[in-house]
This record gives C-alpha cells, structure tokens and sequence, in this order.
C-alpha cells in the first residue's frame, strides 16, 4: 500500500513537471504526459526518498524557505569572494582540504548540506564518508587541526535549517 | 511583453558573473579551485541570465521553462562539481603545489 502510494506520488510528480514544461492544456500533450509519467514511475521506482508524508508538513515547507532564503545570502556572499580572489592581481588563495563533522542523519539531509557547502564562500564538498564530509577550502585558517571551528564555520550555518527539514 | 529595463539588467549582472567565473578558471591553480569557480559564478550567473529569461517572458511557455531550467541549474551544478572533484581525486590528480593540508588523502589513501 505504502508502495502504490509512492509510485502514484511519482506520476504526479513528473505529470505536472511535464505540464509545466510543455504549458499548454492540448488533449494529445495531456494524454502523452500521462502515459510518459506511468512509464517514467515505473522505470525510475525511486524517486523520492522514503517518509514521503514529511512532504506535506508546512512546518518542514517554511524552513525550507528559510534555508532558501539563508541560502541565497551565502551564494550572493561566495560570489564576491571569489570576484575578489579571481580578480586580485597576487591571487590570494590558501587552499586545502579539511574534514567535517555533520550532525544530519539522514541520507537526503546530507547531500543537501554538500550542495549548500558547495555553493558558499570557498568551499566545495569532494566526498561524504559516514558523517563525514571533505571539504576543498579555498582559504583555509590557520587552526589547521581545530576541527571544531572548521565544522562550526562551514557546515553549522546549514545544519540548523537542514535538520528541521529532513530529520 | 514590455517589462522594463528589469531584465537587462538581471542579464547584465548574470554575465557579468559568468566572466569572473570563466577568467577564474583560467587564473587559478588546480583542478579543485578552478572547479570553486567555475561553480558559484557560473551557477548564480547562469541563474540570473534565465531569471532575466522570466522577468522579460513572464507566465508564458519560454518564462516557465526558463524558471524550471533555473532550478535545475542550482540544483545540478553542485552535484556534478562533487562528482568532478571527487573523480579528479580518486584519479590521482594532485592539489596545487601551496595547498596546505589533504585530508581526504591522509584518510582514505587516494
């Protein structure tokens, strides 16, 4: 039950992507869009993540707005700082790659952390092994070995918003 | 549709995004770095030129694909930088001769 329940969500899913992408109410792209959205749920098995009933809960849909929201700081921020380290003349660049400790359980939860980690001033996620993530810094601090500090600057800002979404 | 001059200057902005992070690739060291810029720049700035897209298009077929492909680009790009450093990684490309600590090497052995 739990099943149908899921592959019917999937169909509804990519039927209204499709009628999003296609915009028009004309019968012959309606029932095209149907029949693709059965073959596609079926094929692709897997779409969303398990606890689909999370999708439906507005307080998890309002901080993901407020990661959104968070998140488009960050990413306006990055920007800045790599104009600025791409157009100084001595190129002022530390890099390195140092690990962090997520707190974020779930499987969904992390890769949304990496993307985030990914699209913030100077940090690109390289790999997630178990709760920990590999980081490439653009400008690594001096306190090489303080792994905390490390954690609390690149990945506490996310974590926050994260775990009220996913976990 | 007439909207001002709103897109062009989403348009402007964006491209002007997409320049820092195509001088980026070329003036950084490694693989790694160029993949930071080529990143965020790129992404925001492609962002910007398909919102740029939805501000002069509106609710019409082009301004919602415009916004869907917007949404696909932030979301895709950082996973594909992800593959693309941690496959560099594992293939044995070395970071740039200044790169002060690896941990992922001194972890995994790779």
């Amino acid at each position: 039950m739990e099943t149908l329940k899921r592959r019917l969500l999937d169909m509804l899913i990519i039927f209204v992507l499709w009628l999003l992408l296609t915009w028009s109410l004309d019968l012959q792209g309606v029932v095209a869009g149907a029949i693709l959205a059965v073959l596609f749920a079926l094929v692709l098995s897997r779409l969303l993540p398990p606890h689909v009933e999370r999708l439906f809960s507005p307080v998890r849909w309002f901080w993901a707005l407020m990661h959104i929201i968070s998140l488009a700081f960050w990413v306006v921020l990055a920007n800045f700082d790599v104009m600025y380290r791409v157009l100084h003349p001595n190129l002022p660049i530390r890099p390195g790659i140092v690990k962090v400790k997520t707190t974020l359980k779930s499987d969904e939860a992390k890769a949304f952390l990496a993307n985030s980690i990914t699209l913030t001033p100077g940090t690109l996620t390289i790999d997630i092994i178990d709760d920990w993530l590999y980081v490439h810094w653009i400008n690594v601090h001096e306190s090489l070995e303080d792994t905390e500090a490390i954690t609390r600057d690149i990945a506490g800002r996310f974590e926050v918003t994260l775990r009220r979404v996913f976990d | 549709m007439n909207s001002g001059v709103t897109p062009y200057i989403l348009i402007s902005i964006g491209v002007a995004f997409d320049l820092v992070g195509a001088i980026g690739l070329i003036r950084l060291p490694d693989v790694y770095n160029r993949l930071q810029a080529a990143t965020k720049c790129v992404t925001l700035g492609t962002a910007l030129i398909l919102l740029g897209v939805v501000a002069a298009s509106g609710w019409s077929a082009m301004g919602i694909k415009a916004l869907l492909a917007a949404v696909f680009v932030l979301w895709t790009s950082p996973t594909g930088s992800h593959a693309l450093a941690r496959g560099a990684h594992i293939a044995g490309v070395p970071l740039w001769s200044g790169s002060v600590i690896d941990k992922y090497k001194e972890d995994t052995g790779r």
